[in-house]
C-alpha cells in the first residue's frame, strides 16, 4: 500500500479512487481530521490556530502570506509523507476545490521536486475523456507497490 | 436587547491564518455577528464572469460571488467585512475592487483589512465598532446640530481633549498630554469647564471617544461611548460646515491614521492604518524633537523649506529619522528637513491609505497634526487639491462626541 497525495486535496472522488485500489489517500480530510481529533482548547471549525502559519514557515518564507503558510502547515507534512501523487489540473469546483492559487503552485512544485511517482491529468470534459481519466488513474495506482511489496 | 448587527464576511485565508476566532470575537464585542453569505456553487462562476475579474484562487472567486449576492439583495446583511492575507497581491486586487463595488451598488457599509497570523480581536475592534455603529445608529449619525449643554472627551494615544458645547457652539476646550488616562481626561475636562464657566452638573450629556473611551466613558458615566472613525467624521463635516454631500476626512493620529470617505456626514468606506509609525504623527514629534523645536513650530518651519532637497531612504520611523539626521549632518537646512518629514508622512498616508478609498472633495484634515501646516501643504500637493482644516480641528473627536451625545438629552 502506497501513500498517495491527491490534488485537489479536497476531492472525495480522488480519495475514494485511491482507497478502492488499495492505497492510502493523503488529502485535506486527513490533514483536517488530525486537527479536529487532537485535543485542544479550540473546537472545530476553529481548530487552526495562529501556530499553523508559524509551522508553515518550514515550507514557505515569512514574506509569504499567512494563509499560504497555514495551508502548507496542513499539506506540507502530507507531501513529505507521500510515496506517490495523483494531480488533476483545471478541475471543476465541484470535483474538489483548493482555495488559494498561490498555495496550489507551491503544493504542485513541492510534489514535482520530491521525486515520487506522479500522475498528472487534466480534468475530463466529456464522457470519453472521463473513461480514459479513470483508466489512467487505475493503471497508475496498479503500478504502485501494494502492501508488503514496499 | 437590540437585534445583533449582521456582518457578512467576504474573505480568503483567515481560517488558515488562525485568526477567524479573532474576527468572531471582535464582532461579538460590539454586539454583532459575522456570517458567510450562502450561495450556490453554480452562482460562483456566473458571478465572477459578471464581475469581470478573472482570478485563479477559488476562495477569491467565492468572495466575489458573495459580494455580488449582497449587492443583488439575495443575501441580507447590515454591513460587510472584507479580509484577505497581508502581502497577497491577487487578494489585494479583489479586496480593493469589492470594497469599491459594494458601496457603489448598495447602501452597505464596508470595512476591509489585510491580516497576518498576528492580527488580534483588539486590532479589529474599532473597525467592527464603526461598522456596527453605521449600521445601527444611522438616525443618531444623521444629527447635524448640537443642542443643550454637552461635553465630549477624546482620550487619544498622545493627547486627551475635552470640549464643552452649548446651543450649537463650542464654549470650552481643554487639552492635556495623555499620561494617566483618567487623570489626563479629568484635567482636560476641568479646563474645558473653566473656560465655559460651567460646572459638571450643568452637563446634560457626555460622549467619549479615542483609545481610552471605555475607561473614561465609565469614569464620567458617558451617555455615548463611540470609536473615533464615526465620531471624527461627524465632527469634521460639522466643523467644516459640509454636512451634506460627499467629503473625505483624513486624520493622521499619534498612533494610527484614518481616511474616511463620508457621505452626508456618515462614513461610507474607511481605512485605518497603523502598521508603520513612520506614517504617524509620532514621526513628526520625533522630527521636531531632533530639530530642537516645539511640535507647533514644525509646520511653519516646513513651509519655509523644500522637502525635495532631502533624500529620505526609508519610511520607517527609525531609519527615516536616521535619514533626516544624515541630511542635517550633510548640511541640509532645518527647514528642508522639516519639509521632508512632512512630505514623507503625507506620501505614506497617500500611498498606503488614500488609495483604498475614493477621494471626494472637500478633503478635510483633522486631529492635532492638521495644525502642522507643512503636513497639510504636503497632502494638498499630493492630492492636488486645497485641503480644508476646520476651526478646532485638533478637538475633532471631542466635538463629534459632544455633538452626537446631545442626541441622548431627550433619549433619542
Amino acid at each position: 500500500m502506497a501513500k498517495v497525495f491527491i490534488y485537489p486535496a479536497t476531492s472525495l472522488i480522488l480519495s475514494d479512487l485511491v482507497a478502492r485500489f488499495g492505497h492510502k489517500p493523503l488529502g485535506a480530510a486527513l490533514g483536517i481530521r488530525e486537527r479536529i481529533q487532537t485535543a485542544g482548547i479550540d473546537s472545530p471549525p476553529l481548530q487552526i490556530t495562529p501556530e499553523e502559519p508559524k509551522r508553515g514557515l518550514k515550507y514557505a518564507a515569512v514574506e509569504v502570506p499567512s494563509g499560504v503558510r497555514g495551508r502548507m502547515a496542513i499539506y506540507g507534512p502530507l507531501i513529505e509523507e507521500a510515496e506517490a501523487a495523483v494531480i488533476v489540473t483545471d478541475a471543476d469546483l465541484a470535483f474538489g476545490c483548493m482555495g488559494c492559487a498561490r498555495t496550489d503552485e507551491l503544493i504542485l512544485f513541492s510534489l514535482r521536486q520530491s521525486g515520487i511517482p506522479i500522475l498528472e491529468l487534466k480534468y475530463p470534459t466529456n464522457e470519453d475523456e472521463g473513461v480514459q481519466f479513470v483508466a489512467a488513474i487505475k493503471t497508475f495506482l496498479a503500478s504502485l507497490p501494494k502492501e508488503g511489496e514496499a | 436587547m437590540s437585534r445583533k448587527v449582521r456582518i457578512a464576511q467576504l474573505s480568503c485565508g483567515p481560517e488558515y491564518s488562525g485568526v477567524q476566532k479573532e474576527i468572531y470575537d471582535a464582532a461579538e464585542a460590539v454586539g454583532a455577528e459575522v456570517f458567510f453569505p450562502d450561495i450556490a456553487l453554480a452562482d460562483v462562476e456566473r458571478a465572477v464572469d459578471k464581475f469581470g475579474l478573472d482570478v485563479r484562487s477559488a476562495d477569491l472567486k467565492l468572495m466575489i460571488a458573495r459580494g455580488m449576492a449582497l449587492v443583488d439583495g439575495k443575501v441580507d446583511a447590515d454591513g460587510v467585512f472584507i479580509g484577505t492575507c497581508f502581502r497577497c497581491a491577487e487578494a489585494a486586487i479583489v479586496r480593493n475592487e469589492l470594497r469599491r463595488y459594494i458601496p457603489e451598488h448598495s447602501r452597505l457599509p464596508v470595512v476591509s483589512y489585510s491580516f497576518t497570523e498576528r492580527t488580534t480581536a483588539g486590532t479589529l475592534l474599532t473597525r467592527m465598532e464603526a461598522l456596527t455603529t453605521i449600521a445601527r445608529r444611522r438616525a443618531l449619525l444623521a444629527r447635524e446640530e448640537q443642542t443643550g449643554i454637552t461635553m465630549g472627551v477624546d482620550s487619544g494615544s498622545s493627547t486627551t481633549k475635552a470640549v464643552v458645547m452649548k446651543d450649537n457652539k463650542i464654549v470650552g476646550t481643554g487639552w492635556h498630554p495623555t499620561t494617566e488616562v483618567i487623570a489626563s481626561a479629568e484635567s482636560a475636562v476641568v479646563d474645558a469647564l473653566d473656560m465655559a464657566g460651567l460646572t459638571r452638573d450643568d452637563i446634560q450629556a457626555i460622549g467619549t471617544t479615542g483609545y481610552g473611551r471605555f475607561l473614561i466613558g465609565k469614569h464620567f458615566g458617558a451617555d455615548l461611548i463611540q470609536e473615533e472613525l464615526t465620531v471624527n467624521s461627524k465632527g469634521a463635516v460639522y466643523l467644516a460646515g459640509h454636512q451634506r454631500g460627499p467629503s473625505t476626512v483624513i486624520d493622521i493620529g499619534g498612533m494610527d491614521n484614518k481616511a474616511i470617505s463620508v457621505i452626508d456626514g456618515i462614513p461610507g468606506t474607511f481605512t485605518m492604518g497603523g502598521i508603520c509609525a513612520g506614517a504617524s504623527g509620532r514621526f513628526l514629534e520625533m522630527t521636531a524633537k531632533r530639530l530642537g523645536v516645539d511640535i507647533t513650530e514644525l509646520g511653519p518651519l516646513a513651509m519655509k523649506g523644500m522637502g525635495k532637497n532631502v533624500s529620505m531612504n526609508s519610511y520607517c520611523i527609525v531609519f527615516g529619522t536616521q535619514s533626516l539626521v544624515n541630511a542635517l549632518a550633510a548640511g541640509s537646512s532645518r527647514e528642508d528637513v522639516a519639509a521632508a518629514a512632512c512630505h514623507s508622512v503625507a506620501e505614506q498616508v497617500f500611498e498606503q491609505q488614500l488609495q483604498e478609498i475614493d477621494i471626494k472633495e472637500p478633503v478635510i484634515m483633522v486631529g492635532g497634526t492638521s495644525l502642522i501646516e507643512g503636513l497639510v501643504y504636503a497632502m494638498g500637493q499630493l492630492l492636488q487639491t486645497e485641503i480644508v482644516v476646520p476651526p478646532y480641528s485638533q478637538y475633532i473627536g471631542a466635538v463629534g462626541s459632544a455633538l452626537l451625545s446631545s442626541g441622548f438629552i431627550q433619549g433619542e
